[in-house]
């Protein structure tokens, strides 16, 4: 293997690894932030155990997300610096703004989500959780936003020739806001959201389920289930603006996703099926004629631009984005399907005698996460096979000074240390969670100070 | 050889200040790593973590704000360095990731085995990253080969020169100085006491490799002395260094522990300015070929991004100052172990 292939997988294993963590953290820090404002309104010390006991969920959460977080920004330079070099001008904005306008923001604040019960008053300790979550979304916003710039490039001239080509900004607010940034942040935030919620209703459930906690797990779980249930309607429309963008945009990567080969014709959707790339069709699939054309257009006979009219060396690899957009779609809608069946036995005051129904919310955690990952993975192999949409190639962008053998050893590297530590954080959280919320020697303390 | 202060010299001076800070926080909790093996009990060492465990990350992220605005600024230069030093770099991160998890792993179970595992595993990719840290920076003063292209041509071990190696003890000697001077500011009681007694010896330590560091530099590597040469009010700030060093055992000794944590970071700073004057106007000095030199002309990003950067850093650097000051301020006094510590 080449040194462009091994350092396309390893950042796709370090992103995919670290995107674990960042978007449970964010959607846990808003249930953080619900909870520590109901504790302060109703002074119900149910609801202090509550945000203790997230919070040192978050804090383990977080910590893995700082670590696997910085090998990322590294990334951009050690394996891919002749695109670093080309985007820099651009790319490197947004993420010098991350760093000022949100990390700093956010790991401030931590240290008193964190640390700081006794030394500040609750309304200031109150008021970290919520700068914290704000921190935290505002780093989604600017890397985001870097990202959006590489599917749909704008606000930028490309200048000089040879080694010195590259993209420099010409409107900086036109790349921030360049035709997807809106949609794609929104899509991704619902997403953080969602594994922030589900995270919640798993453990919650499981308690439930294991009769520990019970005060603890009802309210946990009524105050995830509703953020659950708006976050994944939201996602539906959230997606479903974010592929009309990309039918605009990105036309290519759109008929990918659907494996819409005819160059102009109405396009179905397919519930499932394999893609035959030789023969450019869907096998084994069931398709609804015309569905793809109507929710793009509100008209199922609409023509959708297909990959045909793209020639071969413009086109994503075609079977794997399909798959990967299908199952996450397939995984989102069982997601609104759960919250809202959840939230209406909830509502009828029926959803405990429902064990399978908790014992399906206990897996649930894996459903947002898997989603997230499959729709990055849909995202960024649609986009393929360019680095920057239309303007570099991906097979340019790499470093020149790095070889082969090195990228094999870091790769190598990663993949014990990730492994070992998804295996740690498993264990840590599991252990966690079995000891439970009741930590009274905590409360005493905190009440005492 | 005037000094201009356009667009590129501002950018150049944001940037080192972003690394300055980085060096300056993240130098401290780095060091505190690097004693932290020779503390035995467990609550010594639970004091050691929490003595900077709500601001190591913070530090943090000085390096990330600092590598994004090198990124924005000069991409050529982050582009170059980070691909030619990509091995070292893979060390540096990988200690990065150790450090962070071994922090917040260590004190989740009882088991001895297990903290020691990653106490262990702390100090030693605490020792690492700084090395490292120090080992880049020695290359940067050397210079390394770079093509007409500003693509880094060496291999993993031009890397590994005396001169580098020299540079990274120094800074591991530093990293420790400055970080026994934080632990005798944090702490009381026995731990106090007793990293009391090692701030000297870090301070001899670092001594030893500081002036072997400046002779070898003074004689072999020519380019950083260019501007001290021309400019002789600039002998001020290596003499600045000197006091504020000679000062930490005085400030020690009349306990006054704070003063002589920011006579650390007033020579660290200076440390740092002496590195940026002496490399400036390059970022990265090519050797042999030093016309094939990374400037901060020819590795700039466009004047219009350079302004962009410099609003972003007008607005942002106030409020994360005050960020800063604040955490510090709200955890300041010694650190006391309770529920919610490592």
């Amino acid at each position: 293997m080449d040194a462009l292939i091994l350092s396309r997988i390893q950042f796709g294993l370090t992103i995919a690894f670290h995107y674990i963590f960042p978007p449970m953290s964010i959607g846990l820090s808003v249930l953080l932030v619900i909870m520590e404002g109901m504790y302060l309104k109703t002074k119900n010390e149910i609801y202090q155990q509550m945000t203790h006991f997230w919070v040192k969920i978050f804090g383990l959460i977080f910590a893995l997300g700082v670590a696997t977080g910085i090998v990322m920004e590294f990334e951009f330079g050690t394996n891919w610096a002749t695109y670093s070099r080309y985007v820099g001008d651009v790319f490197g904005s947004a993420l010098a703004a991350e760093g000022i306008f949100a990390f700093f923001m956010e790991s401030g604040f931590l240290a008193i989500l964190l640390f700081g019960w006794n030394r500040v008053k609750p309304g200031v300790h109150f008021l970290s959780t919520i700068f914290v979550s704000f921190g935290a979304h505002f780093s989604a916003v600017w890397i985001v936003v870097a990202n959006s710039w590489q599917q749909t490039p704008a606000g930028h001239h490309v200048v000089g020739t040879g080694v010195y080509e590259r993209a420099e900004i010409v409107d900086f607010w036109r790349m921030v806001f360049n035709p997807s940034s809106i949609d794609r942040l929104s899509h991704t935030l619902c997403g953080a959201w969602q594994a922030g919620a589900f995270l919640v209703l798993s453990v919650s459930a499981y308690y439930l389920l294991r009769k520990r906690h019970l005060d603890f797990a009802r309210r946990s779980f009524k105050i995830a289930l509703i953020i659950a249930a708006v976050s994944s309607i939201l996602q539906l429309a959230t997606g479903h603006y974010s592929a009309i963008v990309v039918e605009k945009h990105q036309p290519v990567k759109l008929a990918a996703f659907e494996a819409h080969y005819p160059a102009s014709e109405s396009a179905p959707y397919h519930l499932f099926g394999i893609v035959n790339e030789k023969e450019e069709r869907v096998d084994y699939g069931i398709a609804i004629p015309g569905l793809l054309s109507f929710l793009l257009h509100f008209d199922a006979d609409a023509p959708v631009t297909g990959l045909k009219a793209f020639p071969p060396d413009k086109r994503p690899p075609v079977a794997v984005v399909f798959q990967t957009y299908h199952f996450m779609v397939i995984i989102g809608t069982g997601l609104i399907a759960l919250s809202w069946l959840g939230l209406f036995l909830w509502w009828r005051k029926k959803l405990l005698n429902y064990r399978w129904l908790l014992f399906v919310f206990v897996l649930s955690v894996l459903g947002p996460q898997l989603a997230n990952q499959l729709g990055w993975f849909s995202a960024e192999i649609g986009r393929q096979p360019f680095i920057v949409y239309n303007l570099l190639r991906t097979s340019e962008g790499i470093s020149k000074a790095v070889n082969a053998n090195q990228v094999v050893t870091s790769l190598i590297l990663f993949g014990i240390i990730y492994l070992l530590l998804l295996a740690l954080f498993i264990y840590l959280m599991n252990e966690k969670i079995q000891h439970g919320p009741v930590d009274s020697d905590f409360v005493k303390e905190v009440q005492r100070a | 050889m005037n000094i201009v202060f356009d667009l590129n010299t501002v950018s150049f001076v944001l940037v080192g200040l972003l690394f300055t800070g980085y060096a300056v926080l993240d130098g401290f909790d780095l060091g505190v790593g690097a004693l932290h093996l020779f503390t035995k009990t467990d609550e010594q060492r639970r004091l050691m973590l929490n003595a900077i465990g709500p601001v190591w990350d913070g530090n943090e992220v000085w390096l990330v704000t600092g590598g994004g605005a090198l990124f924005a600024a000069f991409p050529r230069v982050y582009a170059t360095v980070f691909s030619g030093f990509y091995m070292a770099f893979m060390i540096f991160l990988f200690g990065l990731i150790f450090r962070a998890v071994a922090i917040e792993f260590r004190s989740k179970e009882p088991m001895k085995w297990w903290r020691n595992l990653w106490d262990i595993s702390f100090s030693v990719s605490s020792i690492v990253s700084s090395f490292v840290l120090g080992v880049a920076l020695g290359n940067i003063i050397r210079g390394i080969p770079l093509d007409a292209d500003g693509e880094y041509i060496g291999t993993f071990w031009t890397l590994i020169n005396p001169y580098a190696i020299l540079v990274g003890i120094t800074t591991v000697a530093l990293f420790s100085m400055h970080g026994a001077i934080y632990v005798v500011m944090k702490t009381e009681g026995p731990l106090h006491e007793k990293i009391r007694g090692w701030v000297n010896k870090t301070i001899i330590f670092f001594i030893v490799c500081y002036i072997s560091t400046t002779m070898i530099t003074l004689i072999y590597i020519p380019h950083m002395i260019i501007y001290f040469r021309e400019y002789p009010i600039l002998f001020g700030i290596p003499f600045i260094n000197m006091v504020a060093i000679a000062n930490i055992p005085r400030e020690i000794i009349h306990r006054n522990n704070f003063r002589a944590f920011l006579s650390s970071c007033a020579a660290m700073m200076a440390l740092m300015t002496i590195f940026g004057i002496g490399i400036f106007p390059n970022l990265v000095h090519s050797l042999p070929l030093a016309e094939n030199s990374l400037t901060i002309y020819n590795a700039a990003s466009s004047p219009k991004t350079l302004s962009i950067i410099l609003t972003i850093a007008v607005i942002g650097v106030p409020v994360v100052l005050a960020y800063t000051v604040s955490v510090y301020w709200i955890f300041r006094g010694k650190v006391k172990l309770d529920a919610s510590s490592y």
